[in-house]
């Protein structure tokens, strides 16, 4: 079981480099956000979709309502406990006059209601997508999520989990006034 | 105000950490005896301050202060007194400040305990053991403060996750903390050895205790994760290969593998580099899980709000100490001796196989707890890495495993001749060729290799037995020796037979499961039956109610077998209004042979609920076996040998501490 020298030199500093290797590694990873999950459909022109209403008294939201608009699109739904999170986010960029609709998805159209009059409504349009095929579409893979599509209608950028107010500032905003701009 | 003690108290406690530090190591370099004790003190200080800063937290929670962030963030005035208290560490900041508090715990307990340590090495543990506190406090106090303020306060708390309202869980951070932080300790005694240089076999036999204590932490935190998993999430599984699932049994993987090569340093003086390392390493693995779990690098983006800071401070902390540990390893270890020599044929020889199954075997799960990030570094892809790939990687490596475990105890040390060894596992063989045939035939051969699994644990369990009869050389001499040679018989015999039995339970817990198990699902309306397994299931009513902080729809359900008497469960459904969230509370019937296990599914627009129902033959088992397992451990512990300073130094060992240049 005596090793000759070489060996056990290289035995010693084998895992030392095997780790650094790891570290760079877990260092790009950290970097790399796991919410910035790109889309296949980014670039793409976005579904044309008709949902059914949420809110009592109300048309729903289509296609027709974003045509020729910078939309902002926001998935949620009233089981989400992320979407909770993201709320007051939402109700401040309403506040501030941004509009924002709204796909309450695989949830019922009167749960959904009830979400919206409970913690406040900040959705211009808002549909019901029950059946998960617009979201589908979409790519969906969680709720929240937003999209940004521009005027032609193709989608712009996807975000996977809560807005939150550094992405809003860094990324979203500057897009959104670069697509209103008309590039 | 209390919040500004709590946040005094933590900065005191990181100004004796640096106290430990400094006096610690540089301390026992100088062989000063004044700064070995102040070190000694300081261990004991920073766990008495960060002691008083979780009391303090605690009590904010208990009063429900939402001036504080924390507790505004995950608790409520409406939530149950056990669940805010148990809330102080349901959330990031509240379980780091748990970490450091039991970290500063093993090392107090260190100071305390470890009379008979010689002073210097016992100094060095505690630097080491210092500067890692060094390094979480910072974190928690410049990244994480449990302590910061909210302004404007609100009336209400935002809640608590609704999934962690429950006893197991409430329980299960606390356990598996002490076992990953327990594992400071191995990290602490190896480094100081190799600081040392040390080439004898004395920080193997001061670490051992503090190993083993983490390892039963380890044990019994992850089964309570699991028992957990099983009856909140739902349908029945118990372990699920999530990160952060796989990071607690990274740890616990690499940590069995320690606790066996540092037996082999122990009483034959080889494997003495490669125990070093896995001191260095299982640690690591901790950390590494600590910050998995930390930085959400892994986990869902719908599940946490994650924060990258946090996780490039854990990832520093990480590369410092491992990449410090490795470093002062491959420096330090090949002035090491190599140890003694042993034949492949040996119980050395058994315990290398072991330990090279169970490294491979978390080097199989790293791969496949990494393997998604790193995908998604070189191609931007997303997948997941399931089941099916631990299936086809983990069990393959644990056969040959589960067979060496039975062999391995039954040979001699250095060296044997295998001659007689198929006689010394006549009984294991036998019976477990006999458990083979007889659930082949009966069902038909139909699942062989769940046939194959039970034979394996019923090898295991009766070869883990058969220790027992050897060294009490049962048969071969009078009965009334052989119960004088039982009770002459260390605990550490009894540990390593328990633990191992318990593997053997495991087993054939899996098995069972896999061979027996059956489901079904069926929409019943009140008073409405279906047969299942040879009894009867009816769903007598369903009725909503209230508590606390939930809203709940209860079934009852009748389980009727013959004219018996008949069982009642009560599958749940709960819905917590704050967090707009709903969990599943599973009626189970739990019987040593199998669990009935009965969910409830929605409500059809005709009334009828959905009712899915399961049988889980032998799976209380899975879970009797950490307790098992542990009790093992507990019970090793009680090795006199564990308690004592080393009496002989083995003769390649003679070398005196400290030699090497310091």
């Amino acid at each position: 079981m005596t090793l000759p020298r070489p060996v056990v030199l290289l035995a010693a500093i084998a895992p030392f480099a095997v780790f650094i290797v790891l570290a760079i590694a877990l260092a790009f990873g950290l970097k790399n956000d796991p919410a910035a999950l790109p889309s296949v459909l980014v670039g793409k022109p976005a579904p044309i979709f008709a949902l059914g209403p949420v809110r009592a008294n109300d048309s729903g939201f289509s296609t027709a309502d974003i045509t020729g608009k910078v939309a902002v699109i926001n998935v949620f739904g009233s089981w989400c406990s992320a979407c909770r999170l993201e709320h007051p986010m939402l109700m401040d960029l309403a506040a501030q006059g941004v509009t924002i609709h709204g796909i309450d998805w695989k949830d019922d159209p009167a749960d959904g209601a009830a979400w919206l009059a409970r913690f406040g409504d900040p959705y211009a349009r808002v549909g019901n997508d029950q059946s998960g095929r617009l979201a589908l579409d979409l790519g969906v893979s969680g709720a929240p999520e937003t999209f940004i599509i521009d005027k032609a209608g193709r989608i712009r950028y996807k975000l996977v989990g809560p807005i939150t107010p550094e992405r809003w500032r860094d990324e979203m905003a500057p897009l959104i006034a670069q697509l209103e701009a008309g590039q | 105000m209390i919040a500004e003690v709590g946040r005094f108290c933590l900065i005191l406690a990181l100004i004796i950490t640096s106290l430990q530090v400094v006096a610690g190591l540089w301390g026992a370099r100088r062989q000063n005896a004044q700064l070995l004790a102040v070190a000694n003190s300081a261990a004991v200080a920073q766990f008495i301050f960060i002691a008083l800063a979780f009391a303090l937290l605690v009590w904010l929670f208990v009063v429900s202060d939402f001036s504080v962030m924390v507790v505004a963030a995950n608790s409520a005035t409406i939530k149950p007194m056990f669940y805010k208290i148990t809330s102080t560490w349901g959330n990031h900041e509240g379980s780091m400040l748990l970490w450091v508090l039991i970290l500063a715990f093993f090392g107090a307990a260190i100071g305390v305990l470890g009379r008979t340590m010689p002073a210097p090495f016992k100094a060095r543990v505690l630097g080491i053991q210092g500067l890692i506190s060094l390094g979480f406090l910072a974190f928690i106090i410049f990244t994480s403060s449990p302590f910061a303020r909210l302004f404007p306060v609100p009336v209400e708390g935002a809640g608590f996750n609704p999934l962690l309202q429950d006893p197991g869980l409430a329980a299960h951070p606390p356990l598996l903390y002490l076992g990953y932080v327990g594992f400071s300790t191995a990290f602490s005694f190896a480094v100081a050895a190799l600081i040392e240089g040390r080439t004898d076999t004395v920080w193997v036999r001061y670490a051992r205790p503090w190993i083993i204590i983490a390892w039963i932490c380890l044990t019994i935190g992850i089964t309570l994760g699991s028992l957990w998993a099983y009856y909140e999430l739902g349908w029945g599984g118990w372990w699920f290969w999530d990160p952060v699932e796989n990071a607690s049994l990274m740890p616990w993987l690499l940590g069995t593998a320690l606790v066996h090569s540092a037996l082999v340093v122990e009483r034959r003086f080889a494997l003495v580099r490669w125990t070093i390392l896995l001191g260095i390493l299982t640690f690591s693995m901790s950390l590494l899980g600590t910050f998995v779990v930390r930085s959400g690098i892994l986990t869902s983006v719908h599940a946490f709000a994650v924060d990258p800071a946090r996780g490039a401070f854990i990832l520093v902390l990480l590369v410092l100490a491992t990449g410090g540990g490795l470093a002062l390893y491959a420096i330090r270890s090949p002035a090491l001796g190599a140890g003694r020599v042993f034949s492949l044929v040996s119980r050395e020889g058994s315990l290398v196989l072991n330990n090279i199954l169970l490294v491979t075997i978390t080097g199989t799960v790293f791969l496949g707890t990494f393997y998604p990030l790193l995908i998604d570094l070189l191609t931007e892809d997303k997948i997941s890495v399931g089941a099916p790939f631990y299936a086809m990687t983990f069990v393959p490596m644990a056969a040959p495993l589960l067979l060496v475990m039975v062999i391995g105890p039954m040979l001699s040390w250095r060296r044997d001749s295998g001659q007689g060894l198929t006689m010394r596992l006549a009984p294991a063989l036998f019976v477990g060729f006999a458990v083979l045939v007889l659930v082949a035939a009966g069902t038909h051969g139909a699942k062989a290799i769940a046939a194959l699994w039970l034979a394996m644990a019923a090898w295991i369990v009766v070869g883990s037995l058969m220790i027992l009869v050897r060294r009490t050389r049962l048969g071969q001499v009078s009965a009334a020796e052989s119960v004088t040679l039982l009770k002459a018989l260390p605990p550490a015999t009894f540990g390593l037979v328990l633990a191992h039995a318990g593997i053997g339970l495991l087993v054939a817990g899996l098995a069972g499961g896999a061979l027996f198990k059956q489901e079904g699902v069926a929409m019943l309306g009140a008073g409405q039956s279906v047969p299942f397994v040879g009894r009867m299931l009816t769903l007598v009513g369903v009725r909503p109610g209230r508590e606390a902080n939930y809203e709940f729809v209860r079934g009852r359900i009748e389980i009727r077998r013959g004219t018996g008497k008949p069982g009642l469960l009560f599958p749940e459904r709960r819905f917590y209004p704050e967090r707009q969230s709903e969990t599943t509370e599973a009626g189970v019937r739990v019987t040593p042979l199998g669990n009935l296990y009965v969910a409830l599914g929605d409500q059809a627009e005709d009334g009828r609920w959905t009712v899915r129902y399961y049988s889980h033959p032998l799976a209380i088992w899975i879970w009797l076996v950490g307790g098992v397992m542990a009790l093992g451990g507990g019970v090793a512990l009680f090795d006199r040998r564990n308690w004592l300073a080393p009496e002989r130094q083995p003769a390649q060992a003679v070398q005196t501490p400290g030699s090497m240049p310091a």
